[in-house]
């Protein structure tokens, strides 16, 4: 019993394995007391009442062992027949049960019958924890009942074998067999804006800054580049605001009639008008920074100002994970020198005689980039 | 020679973010030659107004015009009066000799500086030649290292000597020549007398004031580059750090010149206490302290108002460097205000108390965090002992301003007014003012005029003499007064380095490029005013524009104070305006330690606020982010 459901509040650390990246993260988050929405993972036990399903298991073997991956067009094939085969198959009585039965209990906790979800692929495997590779894998939005829960369940594990996910398997070297797939259940949150955060400055690695980039409606628009978002810099000790950029979002992402996900102009009055207030901005920095204190590195936080919550407790926090780029290089000193000598050398190149925070961002600067 | 034009040094990476030549329309790509600037009109021969070596002038012309010159209008934002302008060249001439003779400075000599039309122009001047920047290292390490090394121990003795110096002004006095001499005189075979006295005693006090400048720059350019060290690597460490925070790393807690506003604090908490506040509350100084003779609490009180009056109310409204800024001690109503502010500020409930152990316990936490977020143990170990440098240079960074400006000063204007009477008596002028329509090398020549008469027993020529003369500069004052001067003048510079260039006045790469950009006199962007980011948070408001300490009183609760510049003494209206806009001013200046000691959101150095802002406009200042918007 239970063995297909983690609740992201009953989340502990062995559980890892079963529940992929994203949904460890969502755990620990919620252990860390930030601010996540409710949810549960479907566990990687799941996935393999499919995946080690004799028929399939065989099926699926003969047709990666036969294709030709330099060309592009037999992949695609290959990949539209597997995900097809893994579409099709019928999903076991107890995993159906226990997913509708969680499905429901977090209806009962939201107090919202058919609670609008995510539905997310959480790629893992046994010595790659983290196998979830950015937007490799399928995600949902704003799915509503069970049986869509369901299909979009085993929509997120046919992508595992997505023309991409495929290369990029091979690309690394990771054999087909060791990936597994969790799934992730979360509350949908109704955004007003979202993006992202990261606790250092991806431009030049400043580890005092937390970067926040954001847009209204969903963050999908932030995080797929459909839309120039507003920049914002935070400094992380005195949560000061020190860089703002604000641009002009001419789309959003936002759910439409009938819980469709689409992509809107945004009114022209509002385009460049700043997604967030300076209380908001500061909010989302100080959540990414209790997020890195709690993992200990630098992270990159996804979060979302959800529309439903009242002002003070509106900022959510959708996933957090390490960050990768600067983390991964050699932390080097300085190497100012010291005593009289820093002296002298400040005086020889005293900062291109800079001194002050000036803000030139706002000179020249109506209208997008 | 060109001193500004240095190489681009190691922050070439940097060079893109003079973006300001991108952004805005390049108005021009230099400022105007002071040989440009006509005299307006009626201020003919205002030149006479001041030594001969202060204005430009032909002799020097193709130097004069190779060069960058910026209006200092921090210290110096009005025409300057004849003797006032005394100050200005002890000040800066003591800057410019410690940087080039006694600390050997090794890539900057001195500041140079002039009038146009009565306003003060600066000109930051570099070593050009790199094989001498080379020979002047070994003895700036030399020498700086002795400072460095000795710091708390020559600062002691800085104290005292500062003391004894304001002790030995305070002595002179300056009265009347008798109508004989004292029997004295005679009997103790003294062979000289009053005339010669008040001569000499002029004399020694343009000469104490000369010391007292002197002693200011002691300590001030070594101070200075110890911070801009630690500021430096803080932005190299983490480049997108507020300044804010490199300084409150650093701020001194209990610092001397917040002492005056100290003091008021207390005073209107003992009034309190002792149950005479609303005694304080109305009717002017004198009538406040006939009411409180009355009655053993009162005078209880009146002991502990008297004993703060020395020093701390020698403490200017202004920045200290005209004669006409009011001076606490001189107008006790001011401090009367502010101290009623405060009483009725206890009355009502609130704390005036400055959470002490909080600020220090934020202080500890800033430092940690970043500390903890520094790459390498090296890099903390240099933090270390970068920060343990600045904060022990810091006190004398904050602190001298009370010892020079406003105590030292305070002394000076005062005997400056004493002799002033000494003539009003003598006919020579109708009020004791118009002494600083003299130059300072002109008061002994009146002096002298003045003694002659008395000695030779007829009238001098003075009485005649001055009152018209001191007309005609008054007409050509009024005409300066008027005249608005341009921000810069001469040569662009292709960098700033000069270490008070950018700490003090807060001029760098950008406010030039800003300058050039809006075209002197020409329209900045429409609506909008960039500055920098003094103190945090963000206002609204009616706007109140005011140029002068004089106009203090019309600011109203909850106005957003604009003004050229702020000065530590308006700090207790602080508490009752919305937020602070300035014309100039860099991170160290007087305003900006002072915005953030209050907490007040403010923006300096926006260059063109009270151009641009009208009283009563609402604006909105954003102190976090050094943005300033008119809204209508």
């Amino acid at each position: 019993m239970n063995d297909y459901i983690v609740w992201f509040d009953r989340y502990s650390d062995h559980d890892r394995v079963r529940v992929g990246g994203k949904s460890a993260s969502l755990g620990e988050m919620t252990a860390a007391g930030l601010p996540v929405p409710p949810g549960f993972a479907i566990t990687t036990e799941a996935y393999h009442t499919l995946r080690d399903h004799p028929e399939i298991r065989s099926r699926v073997h003969e047709l990666l062992g036969g294709v030709d991956l330099s060309d592009a067009d037999a992949l695609e094939r290959v990949s539209a027949e597997i995900r097809g085969l893994i579409d099709a198959a019928e999903i076991p009585d107890d995993v159906a049960r226990e997913v509708t039965e969680a499905y429901a209990e977090l209806g009962a906790r939201c107090g919202v019958e058919d609670v609008p979800v995510a539905v997310r692929s959480s790629a893992t495997a046994e010595d790659l924890p983290d196998a979830s590779f950015a937007g490799e894998h399928d995600t949902y939005l704003w799915v509503r009942g069970a049986r869509e829960v369901l299909a979009k369940m085993r929509r997120c594990w046919s992508s595992l074998f997505s023309a991409r996910a495929i290369a990029y398997r091979h690309e690394m070297g990771h054999d087909h067999d060791v990936i597994s797939m969790s799934v992730a259940v979360q509350k949908m949150v109704v955004p007003r804006a979202a993006g992202v955060a990261f606790t250092l400055n991806p431009l030049d690695g400043d580890r005092s800054t937390v970067a926040i980039d954001a847009s209204w409606g969903l963050g999908e628009a932030v995080v797929g580049g459909e839309v120039n978002p507003d920049n914002y810099l935070v400094d992380k000790v005195l949560f000061e605001i020190v860089k703002r950029k604000v641009s002009r979002k001419e789309v959003e992402i936002r759910v439409g009639a009938d819980d469709r996900v689409e992509q809107v102009a945004v009114d022209p009055d509002r385009q460049s008008q700043p997604c967030l207030s300076d209380e908001e901005i500061r909010t989302v920095a100080r959540l990414a920074r209790t997020a890195e204190r709690y993992y200990g590195a630098p992270q990159d936080v996804e979060w979302a100002l959800d529309s439903h919550l009242p002002p003070g407790q509106n900022v959510v926090l959708l996933q957090s994970r390490p960050e990768t780029v600067w983390s991964r290089r050699p932390r080097v000193p300085i190497s100012r020198p010291m005593g009289l000598e820093g002296i002298v050398a400040t005086l020889l190149a005293p900062l291109d005689g800079r001194v002050g925070d000036r803000k030139e961002e706002g000179v020249g600067q109506t209208g997008s980039r | 020679m060109n001193p500004q034009v240095q190489r681009r040094s190691m922050s070439d990476r940097r060079a893109g973010r003079s973006s300001a030549k991108e952004d805005t329309p390049v108005a021009q790509t230099r400022f105007p030659s002071p040989f440009d600037i006509p005299t307006p009109e009626g201020a003919e021969g205002w030149e006479e107004l001041y030594t001969y070596s202060l204005p430009f002038s032909e002799d020097r012309r193709e130097y004069e015009e190779s060069m960058f010159w910026f209006q200092d209008g921090i210290h110096w934002g009005q025409a300057l009066m004849p003797w006032d302008a005394t100050f200005y060249e002890f000040a800066i001439a003591s800057l410019s000799q410690y940087n080039t003779r006694h600390y050997i400075i090794p890539p900057a000599l001195g500041v140079d500086y002039r009038v146009l039309n009565g306003y003060c122009y600066l000109s930051p001047v570099g070593v050009a030649d790199p094989d001498e920047v080379a020979r002047r290292v070994p003895h700036f390490l030399e020498r700086a290292g002795f400072y460095f090394g000795n710091w708390n121990d020559l600062y002691g003795k800085w104290m005292d000597k500062i003391r004894a110096l304001i002790d030995r002004m305070e002595a002179l006095s300056f009265e009347p020549l008798p109508e004989m001499e004292n029997i004295e005189v005679v009997t103790g075979g003294r062979g000289m007398g009053s005339g010669r006295d008040i001569l000499a005693r002029y004399h020694e006090l343009v000469d104490l004031a000369l010391v007292l400048w002197q002693h200011h720059f002691e300590f001030l350019n070594l101070g200075y580059a110890a911070y801009l060290d630690y500021f430096g690597f803080c932005k190299q460490a983490f480049p997108n750090i507020p300044d804010l925070a490199i300084a409150r790393m650093v701020a001194g807690i209990e610092v001397d010149l917040f002492r005056p506003n100290e003091e008021l604090k207390r005073l209107a908490k003992l009034a309190v206490e002792l149950g005479i506040a609303d005694r304080l509350m109305s009717g002017t100084v004198v009538e406040v302290v006939a009411s409180l003779e009355t009655s053993d609490e009162g005078r209880r009180w009146l002991a502990e108002w008297e004993g703060v009056k020395q020093p701390w109310f020698n403490f200017s409204a202004g920045g200290g460097f005209y004669h006409s800024d009011d001076i606490w001690i001189e107008k006790l109503e001011i401090p009367m205000g502010y101290l009623r502010g405060y009483i009725a500020k206890l009355q009502n409930g609130e704390d005036i108390e400055r959470p002490i152990e909080e600020v220090r316990a934020e202080r500890d936490r800033i430092v940690a965090e970043y500390t903890e977020l520094l790459s390498t143990d090296e890099d903390r170990e240099a933090f270390q002992q970068k920060l343990g440098l600045a904060r022990v240079v810091f006190p004398y960074v904050e602190n001298h301003n009370f010892y020079v400006e406003h105590w030292g000063h305070s002394v000076l204007w005062r005997k400056m007014r004493e002799l002033g009477k000494v003539f009003v008596k003598e006919g020579f002028f109708t009020n004791e003012n118009d002494i600083f329509y003299l130059r300072r090398d002109e008061v002994p020549e009146a002096l002298w005029d003045m003694y002659s008469a008395w000695a030779v027993g007829t009238p001098p020529r003075g009485p005649k003499y001055w009152p018209r003369e001191i007309e005609r500069r008054r007409t050509i004052l009024d005409v300066l007064s008027a005249w608005s001067p341009p921000k810069a003048l001469g040569q662009p510079p292709e960098v700033v380095t000069e270490p008070f260039t950018i700490m003090l006045w807060g001029i760098t790469s950008d406010s030039v490029n800003m300058w050039l950009g809006a075209g002197d006199g020409g329209e900045g962007e429409e609506n909008a005013l960039h500055g920098f980011a003094a103190s945090p948070g963000v206002a609204e408001g009616p706007a109140r524009v005011i140029f002068t300490a004089d106009e203090i009183g019309t600011v109203q609760p909850g106005e957003i104070l604009v003004a050229p510049i702020t000065a530590p003494a308006w700090a207790p209206i602080f508490g009752t305006i919305a937020a602070t806009v300035t014309d100039i001013g860099g991170m160290m200046s007087h305003a900006a330690i002072v915005c953030r000691e209050y907490g007040l959101p403010a923006v300096t150095g926006t260059a063109f606020a009270t151009r641009d802002i009208k009283t009563g406009q609402r604006i909105r200042v954003d102190g976090t982010n050094g943005t300033v918007t008119i809204l209508g």
